[in-house]
């Protein structure tokens, strides 16, 4: 075959109508083989070029070359449009109901005890305190005569305490976190800020408002100066971090053998006074038999049961749900972040 | 303490009109919390009269008791009604509801038919008027007109309240303690009861019987008063017998009544002897030696040798200040009384009632320190009470010992504003402590002798006479403010721990349990724990027996709570706890007391805290069923063993540590998928499935898997430098082994690791085939070397697999396989 201007326009028409008329990326791709690609008519062209003399080369070089692009940039156009239409198709093809239930695992959850404590620390971090912990089987000096709480004084019958036998042994299942105050102003000088959360124990029976094993958070500062007004003040705002800003406290008077003043602290919370726990200036019994002096520092402590708070901040209506390691109650409350 | 508002009344000038709630926070405000106000006689209406049986006519024929009885109410015509109770014959009067009668509950009487007759009224048991809970049957009364109000007459309106005394207030266990703090809460005129009696009408003299403190530890002061010539068949006028049940107790006979009574307005227990019982004079002391003796509850005691008694030349009377003797109480034949009051030495009472586990009336207030200057005049009272009616003669008074003298604190008044943190003036300070009853005597105005009252022996430092001062003051008062700590703040290694492993568990799909410590024996066999795991901490006294060891491990507390997850229809179930275990595993030492006088020698501290055994802190789980469930996507895969593993390892990796596995066979797992995790040699954890057979005897399913890693075993790594990242290519090579089925992986791996040289990066086990006959498995493992500088050369690469084959053909035997 010979060249000739027309044979190229022939070339490149029935090339332009053949990619208009490809539906398919597949067909495109025949296309482009037949009608593009080294065997097809315009190629063919191209390397008859090589045979002819200088003018005329030039001439259908252009011509060529002006086909090529016209193919090419036809070629582009029609492959991006297919390429957007099968795109869409596929997408479409691929919709999935994206509301079929997607968790293949368990859903685990913190208890919300561990969810509390770690809350009630931080706060407690954040105002410069130091999360001090301690064994729960303890001595018994350091569960109650290191506090004041005398052998056959009536105030250790008040705690129904666990025995460990043999009594020489002198251990018990701690009834507060206290020892852990003592044991943190015998080991360390003031000034001293602690918080301190842990398992104790009380010879109680089981039921919807009482646990045998129950959990406490105790707060410690002995320091120059210290006041039952900071008491007063560190109770509010740890009351109000836990309930809510609009909470309130108040004091009335009682007894603990550990601290003199002693005090019961109550907060006001869904329209009612509610019992929250114990406070009161550190007995100078109780600093002295620490080693600390106490004409120079004086201190505060406040300790409360966290299943209580727990029960009032959730609603929780009885103890057992708190207890007894049902999977689902942890479950409920998640992982505690905010 | 029970106490009624009439009697409260008598001695605090309260203001009429005052409310229940007034009072009520009046006592809440100074420290007295009020565990329950009974309004009595709320709902009750008249007429309800005192009537006089006539006559008593039997209704035949029915299964119970019914009796016909004719009353004389006062009226022209005598009343018949019906009545179920027995306890009352002809003459007796009674409390009897007329119809129109409105009782508490609102039940309304009237006229009615029953058992044949026209019951025209009812007679009243102490239920039916809210008086009391027993059920002793209907009230006879003492005293009383036919036709009497006896609303009136029982002083049945009125209101109980019940108050908790704490512990360091002996004194308010009385009507005198409380009408003195509810006068000053109120700021009311208070008149001292004990200021009503004159103890100067009954001299100390040799006529009656004697008394001798034999041993000065056991009591400070004591009174005995003698009477005789007592009529023992006296009744006890109703307004006594009202008010000594008002407080919560019965009426005894007149004797007993006035010792209960005199105690209840003063608190001083008193106890009154038979004369004729005694054998010489009275002597407090010890018990000296082991011996039985019956109280008069009527139970045999076995008397402790340091047990406080009241004996006579011969015997022991009383258990002292607990419980008096069945062979020396007052019987319905005494004529002649001794009347004891002592203030008996506190802690000897408290071990007293804690030896016999017998806590009394007496007992309560004497353990709490009664005011020694009561005992004269309790006593005196008393002797009043049995001659004005029982028609008594005195006969003579004894006494030993004497009312201790009050230690006088040394006190700065400006001491409250600055433990209280609010300013009170100096005048105040003196009002508020004069008020509880102390005198002050000033040596200047920053130092105060301040001395307190008899009865409040618990003043004796200046932080109790803060206390005093503010609870009057009003603890409500103090304005708060907040103070910032001054010392490092920050969680402990141990802490952190805690936190970060219960929130990498409970994200991959876990919950959190907090289970009781408390195991049985059968448990621990069971799971066949042996060694530190089977030596248990006893509890003296456990809240059940079923349950009276402490855990020595994580695992029967998460099994048991797995069993109930599943018995409430949990499938598919992973919990874990974070606690302390007790094992009886280090020798502990031996405390001896200790006193709390002084901080103790560093050396007793460290004996204190040697005596206290380590309690290490465990992650434990246990996973029943699937971690990925069956769904819409196909079949689930249950949890198994290496899930176990791998959860140890990912513990043990959190802390930065790493941990080498081992082959393990440790109950209660299966013998033979059991993985023990080491970190720098130690074992550290356990993981895998538990053994088919503890799982069968707990009711568990098969497969069940667990883990436990002790947490505080765990080193505590200072942080490492960084490796630098290497982002030349990776050159990865695939090593197919034959080795005996008895090679464990970790040794291959191993092996292969030491024989690939530096530039080895990572290698991974991807097939493990087992089906090759005559004991031989293959393992399959990719190498990935990578150089930090250079592209590795195929040659090189193949260099170092060839070395690391060798090595494990060296160690393990291992051929490669063609």
């Amino acid at each position: 075959m010979s060249l000739s201007e027309h044979s190229i326009d022939v070339a490149k028409a029935a090339a332009l109508a053949a990619i208009a008329g490809a539906t398919s990326l597949e067909e495109l791709r025949e296309v482009k083989l037949s009608h593009i690609g080294d065997k097809s008519p315009i190629a063919r062209a191209n390397q008859q070029l090589g045979g002819l003399n200088t003018d005329e080369r030039a001439t259908f070089g252009k011509i060529i070359g002006q086909a090529k692009s016209a193919l090419a940039l036809a070629f582009e156009a029609r492959n991006q449009l297919l390429e957007v239409e099968r795109d869409a198709r596929v997408l479409v093809e691929e919709r999935v109901d994206v509301t079929i239930p997607a968790r293949r695992t368990l859903k685990g959850g913190l208890h919300p005890l561990t969810i509390l404590t770690n809350e009630i620390c931080d706060l407690f971090l954040g105002m410069g305190y130091r999360v001090a912990e301690g064994p729960e089987l303890e001595a018994e000096w350091l569960n109650f005569d290191a506090l004041n709480i005398p052998a056959d004084h009536p105030a250790r019958t008040m705690q129904d305490t666990f025995f460990i036998e043999p009594q020489e042994s002198h251990l018990v299942l701690r009834t507060h976190t206290s020892p852990v105050q003592v044991r943190t102003m015998l080991e360390e000088k003031p000034p001293i800020y602690v918080i301190c959360p842990g398992r104790t124990y009380r010879a109680d029976e089981l039921d919807a408002t009482h646990t045998p094993v129950f959990s406490q958070v105790e707060g410690l500062v002995i320091d120059k100066g210290i006041t039952m007004a900071d008491l007063k003040g560190t109770l509010d705002h740890f009351a109000r971090s836990i309930f809510g800003s609009d909470v309130k406290t108040r004091l009335r008077s009682s007894f603990f053998p550990f601290t003199e003043p002693s005090a019961e602290v109550d907060f006001f919370f869904n329209g009612r006074w509610i019992e929250w726990g114990g406070c009161g200036m550190v007995n100078p019994k109780v600093l002295v038999a620490c080693g600390i002096d106490p004409e120079i520092y004086s201190g505060f402590a406040f300790g409360m049961g966290l299943e209580r708070t727990l029960m009032v901040k959730h609603g929780i209506t009885d103890m057992h749900d708190i207890v007894e390691g049902d999977a689902r109650f942890s479950q409920s409350f998640g992982m505690g972040v905010k | 303490m029970k106490v009624p508002l009439s009697w409260l009344r008598e001695f605090a000038h309260l203001p009429e009109g005052i409310t229940t709630n007034e009072i009520e926070d009046a006592f809440v405000s100074v420290g007295f919390e009020v565990e329950s106000v009974a309004v009595q006689g709320s709902g009750l209406e008249g007429p309800i009269v005192v009537g006089r049986v006539l006559s008593i006519e039997k209704v035949e024929g029915q299964k119970k008791p019914i009796r016909y009885v004719a009353l004389d109410c006062g009226e022209a015509e005598t009343r018949f009604v019906i009545c179920g109770a027995t306890n009352f014959d002809v003459g007796d009067l009674v409390v009897v509801s007329l119809p129109g009668a409105i009782l508490p509950g609102g039940f309304s009487i009237a006229a009615r038919q029953t058992y044949g007759h026209t019951s025209n009224g009812m007679i009243c048991s102490g239920r039916e008027l809210g008086l009391s809970d027993d059920h002793l049957g209907i009230i006879v009364l003492p005293e009383g007109v036919p036709g009497e109000d006896a609303i009136a007459l029982l002083q049945i309106s009125d209101i109980v309240f019940d108050i908790a005394v704490n512990p360091d207030r002996g004194y308010a266990l009385s009507i005198r303690g409380l009408a003195r703090e509810l006068a000053a809460s109120l700021r009311v005129e208070f008149l001292d009861p004990a200021d009503n009696v004159d103890s100067s009408d009954f001299d100390i003299n040799s006529a009656g019987i004697q008394v001798s403190i034999d041993d000065p530890t056991t009591a400070s002061v004591i009174f005995i008063r003698t009477v005789r010539g007592f009529n023992p068949t006296a009744p006890t006028p109703l307004w006594m017998i009202r008010r000594i049940e008002k407080c919560g107790m019965r009426s005894i006979s007149l004797a007993v009544d006035v010792t209960n009574y005199v105690m209840l307005e003063l608190g001083q227990p008193l106890h009154a002897f038979d004369v004729a019982k005694i054998s010489g004079s009275l002597h407090i002391r010890r018990a000296d030696r082991e011996q039985e003796f019956t109280t008069l509850d009527g139970q045999v005691r076995k008397l402790g040798a340091t047990n406080l008694v009241v004996a006579d030349d011969d015997k022991v009377l009383a258990l002292a200040g607990t419980m008096g003797g069945l062979d020396s109480e007052v019987t319905k034949s005494t004529s002649a009384l001794a009347i004891e009051a002592a203030r008996f030495d506190p802690i000897s009472i408290a071990k007293n009632s804690r030896y016999h586990r017998l806590s009394s009336e007496a007992s309560r207030r004497l353990e709490r320190a009664v005011d020694p200057a009561l005992a004269s005049i309790a006593s005196a009272r008393a002797t009043q009470f049995l001659i004005e009616l029982g028609g008594a003669t005195y006969v003579g008074s004894a006494t030993a010992g004497q009312v201790p003298a009050m230690t006088s604190i040394s006190f700065n008044p400006e001491f409250v504003s600055q433990l209280l943190g609010r300013l009170v003036p100096a005048e105040t300070v003196r009002g508020h402590l004069e008020l509880v009853g102390c005198s002050i005597e000033e040596t200047s105005t920053v130092v105060w002798l301040v001395t307190p009252p008899t009865w409040r022996s618990d003043l004796l430092n200046p932080s109790d006479l803060v206390e005093e001062v503010g609870r009057l003051v009003g603890l409500n008062t103090i304005e708060g403010t907040l103070p910032i700590g001054r010392t490092s703040a920050t969680l402990s290694p141990l802490q952190y721990r805690k936190r970060g492993v219960a929130q990498y568990l409970a994200s991959i799909g876990f919950s959190e349990v907090y289970n009781y410590p408390f195991v049985n024996q059968e448990m621990v066999d069971t799971l066949g724990f042996t060694g530190a795991r089977a030596a248990s901490f006893k509890v003296t006294n456990p809240i059940s027996e079923q349950a009276p060891l402490l855990r020595t491990h994580l695992l029967p507390g998460l099994l048991e709570a797995a069993k109930r997850n599943l018995n409430r229809g949990a499938k598919d179930l992973a919990i874990f706890e974070i606690g302390s275990v007790f094992r009886d595993v280090v020798k502990l030492a031996h405390v001896s007391p200790v006193s709390t006088g002084s901080r103790p020698s560093d050396e007793a501290i460290a004996n204190i805290y040697a005596s206290v055994p380590p309690q290490p802190l465990f992650v434990g789980a246990v996973v029943v069923g699937e971690l990925e469930r069956d769904g819409w996507w196909g079949k689930g895969r249950a949890f198994d063993w290496s899930d176990a593993t791998n959860l140890a390892l990912s513990i043990i990796e959190l802390t930065g540590n790493s941990g080498t596995i081992v082959q393990s066979d440790l109950a209660p797992w299966h013998p033979g998928r059991c993985a023990e995790i080491q970190v720098a040699g130690k074992a550290v954890a356990h993981s895998g499935e538990l053994h088919p057979r503890v799982l069968e005897a707990l009711g568990l399913p098969p497969r069940t898997c667990a883990f436990a890693v002790i947490l505080s075993e765990l080193p505590v790594l200072v942080s490492k430098n960084a490796k630098p990242i290497f982002t030349m290519p990776a050159a990865t090579q695939d090593v197919s082994l034959i080795v005996d089925s008895t090679v464990p992986a970790a040794s291959v791996e191993a092996a292969l690791v030491s024989g690939a040289g530096t530039l080895l990066e990572s290698i991974n086990l991807f097939d493990r085939y087992e089906n090759l006959g005559e004991g031989k498995i293959s393992l399959a493992f990719t190498l990935t070397f990578r150089a930090a500088e250079r592209t590795l050369t195929a040659e090189e690469v193949s260099g170092y697999r060839a070395s690391a084959v060798a090595m494990a053909a060296k160690s393990c035997g291992a051929i490669v396989r063609a």
